[in-house]
């Protein structure tokens, strides 16, 4: 017993070097979150002034955001915080649904040809986002689909990243479960249905997580789409709180705050599934 | 087998509808864009009345002649070659340190380590545009420290405004990718870090030949994505430094949006010219990662 704690006394003074490190990178880590809560608490003055701790000045800048909100997107700031969570979601909801299927199918119903074609449709992870911006954007223009919904999500329900992450994770998937409902006369759609999207609900949720935070924080493709003020998201909304020459730094952390609380959110409650969604394709 | 295989055959057509709706949108919304944006590169005008450019290359012709266009390829590759060593040695070291069972609180290090993912690239981007600003957090604290005597205007020149990206993009993303590592470590059997300890190998010892070969595939592939994402950089160029001073922070694609989409002057021709020499350049760079990656054993 004594000789166990010497000699985990011994590697706890021999790790000191690695505890300080950790504290010094947590601490560079966290401290602009912190930082970025303390602001939005406090006047854009005392900002400036270095002030690091909670404030009382909360409600003013919620308040001012909520009418900077009014004033650059002619809507209210619930409004462009529901769009945001409207087309972040329902991007989730289709993308997780298409992608599985596709993982699916490309995983047990294998054969050369489809191996084939999963090859080909991995090469579209090389195309630059900037690279389909102009054909896809008038594509969205020509189809009168500009500031809705579908334009926001359309290109991004279907990605190469997604499917590989079904395809990976359906490798534990049973296939004499599948067998066996064959035998039970089932569909091949119903075995989808009513078996593999049950077994597999913890990819689902890592898919989901990832898709939601992805498409929560989409900036570039909204701003080319998302043409009406009306149709505006978050990210969009406190991109424009900074452009003026004057910066209210206050009101500009409570707008960065709400823009996090849902990813914060996540991040805290379903880390373990970010983490898998993350690394999830290449398990 | 045979028979999984027979079955499979007959189930073939089932198989092919799992696979059309993802397969057919990736089509229309990525390949098919891609050859577009190729047509397009070789046309003047915008949107609606386009027509061919004479001679058909002359947008790639007027790219050697941008020098925006150099420089921000130059940014690119500079917080590429910066930035991306920087933040996968830190992240190794990270997983590396994170790993070791005896740690104390790692679940906690674990989380704030990579808590800035949580954190969106618009945010941190104005986070950090907040924290280095001339009346900043930063100015004051050196202030204070005394090691500046008046205060550094971080984001209007050139060499400290791209630092600020630097260290933004390495604050972002170094905790991102000690995910894929911790990941990767976890597939090593721990028993090989003891029987390494056993033999008198050192953490540092340990470290090059034990950690960084078993990795490797991990590595390959976070080198990757990093390229990848570097070049198509983006939110933090917009939102951190506007790709100021002058233009000598833009990164590529915030110059292509730029000449598209964002301010009113719609070359579309040009811009897809741009965009498919960024495209090449993720590709021929994936490329030859891949290849680097396939030989080294």
């Amino acid at each position: 017993m004594t000789k166990t704690k010497k000699n985990s006394s011994a590697i706890q003074r021999r790790l000191i070097p690695s505890y300080i490190f950790l504290i010094i990178v947590c601490f560079i880590s966290v401290f602009p979150i912190y930082w970025m809560l303390t602001a939005a608490t406090n006047t854009s003055y005392d900002v400036s002034q270095g002030r690091i701790v909670f404030g009382g000045y909360a409600l003013e800048n919620f308040k001012a955001l909520l009418k900077a909100a009014s004033d650059s997107s002619k809507a209210s700031l619930a409004r462009v915080m529901w769009n945001s969570f409207l087309y972040a979601g329902l991007q989730t909801i289709i993308s997780i649904f298409i992608c599985s299927l596709a993982g699916y199918g490309f995983e047990l119903y294998h054969d050369k040809n489809k191996d084939r074609l999963f090859g080909v449709l991995l090469l579209a992870m090389m195309i630059p986002g900037v690279a389909t911006l102009i054909p896809l954007f008038t594509m969205m223009s020509r189809l009168h689909l500009l500031s809705t919904a579908a334009a926001f999500f359309l290109p991004g329900i279907a990605t190469p990243f997604m499917i590989m992450m079904f395809r990976q994770n359906s490798r534990n998937f049973p296939t004499d479960i599948m067998e066996a409902a064959r035998l039970d006369g089932l569909s091949e759609f119903a075995i989808f249905f009513r078996m593999y999207m049950p077994v597999m609900r913890s990819t689902y949720a890592a898919a989901a997580v990832i898709c939601f935070m992805n498409a929560w924080n989409a900036y570039m493709w909204p701003r080319a789409v998302m043409t009406d003020n009306r149709a505006m998201t978050m990210q969009m909304l406190v991109a424009n709180l900074s452009n003026g020459y004057t910066v209210d730094y206050g009101l500009l952390m409570m707008g960065v705050l709400f823009c996090s609380i849902p990813t914060m959110l996540i991040f805290f409650i379903l880390q373990k599934q970010f983490a898998e969604g993350i690394t999830g394709a290449v398990k | 087998m045979n028979k999984r295989r027979s079955i499979q055959a007959k189930q073939g057509r089932a198989g092919w509808m799992f696979l059309a709706p993802a397969t057919i949108l990736i089509f229309i919304m990525s390949f098919w864009p891609m050859i577009q944006a190729f047509i397009i590169s070789l046309k003047k005008g915008s949107s609606a009345n386009m027509t061919w450019q004479e001679p058909l290359y002359h947008n790639y012709e007027r790219i050697l002649q941008d020098t925006t266009f150099k420089t921000a390829m130059g940014n690119t590759f500079l917080y590429l070659l910066v930035e991306v060593p920087i933040m996968l040695i830190l992240a190794i070291l990270l997983a590396q340190i994170l790993n070791n069972r005896d740690l104390k609180f790692r679940g906690l290090f674990r989380t704030m380590v990579f808590m800035p993912c949580a954190v969106s690239l618009v945010s941190y981007a104005l986070i950090f545009k907040s924290l280095f600003a001339t009346q900043g957090l930063i100015n004051s604290a050196l202030m204070h420290l005394g090691l500046i005597s008046e205060n550094i205007n971080w984001l209007g020149t050139t060499a400290t405004a791209r630092a600020v990206i630097i260290i933004g993009l390495i604050w972002r993303w170094t905790g991102y990718n000690m995910v894929f590592y911790l990941a990767g470590l976890q597939n090593i059997e721990y028993s090989v870090y003891e029987a390494a300890k056993i033999d008198g190998a050192n953490g540092w010892k340990t470290f090059w030949s034990i950690t960084v070969p078993l990795l490797k595939p991990t590595i390959v592939m976070t080198v990757i994505m990093s390229i990848n994402g570097t070049l198509q950089l983006f939110d933090e160029s917009v939102n951190l430094t506007n790709g100021g001073p002058a233009n000598t922070t833009i990164t590529m694609s915030h110059y292509i949006w730029n000449m598209s989409l964002g301010q009113g002057v719609a070359k579309f021709g040009y811009a897809s010219a741009l965009a498919f020499v960024v495209f090449i350049m993720v590709g021929i760079l994936a490329f030859i990662n891949m290849k680097v990656g396939d030989t080294r054993d």
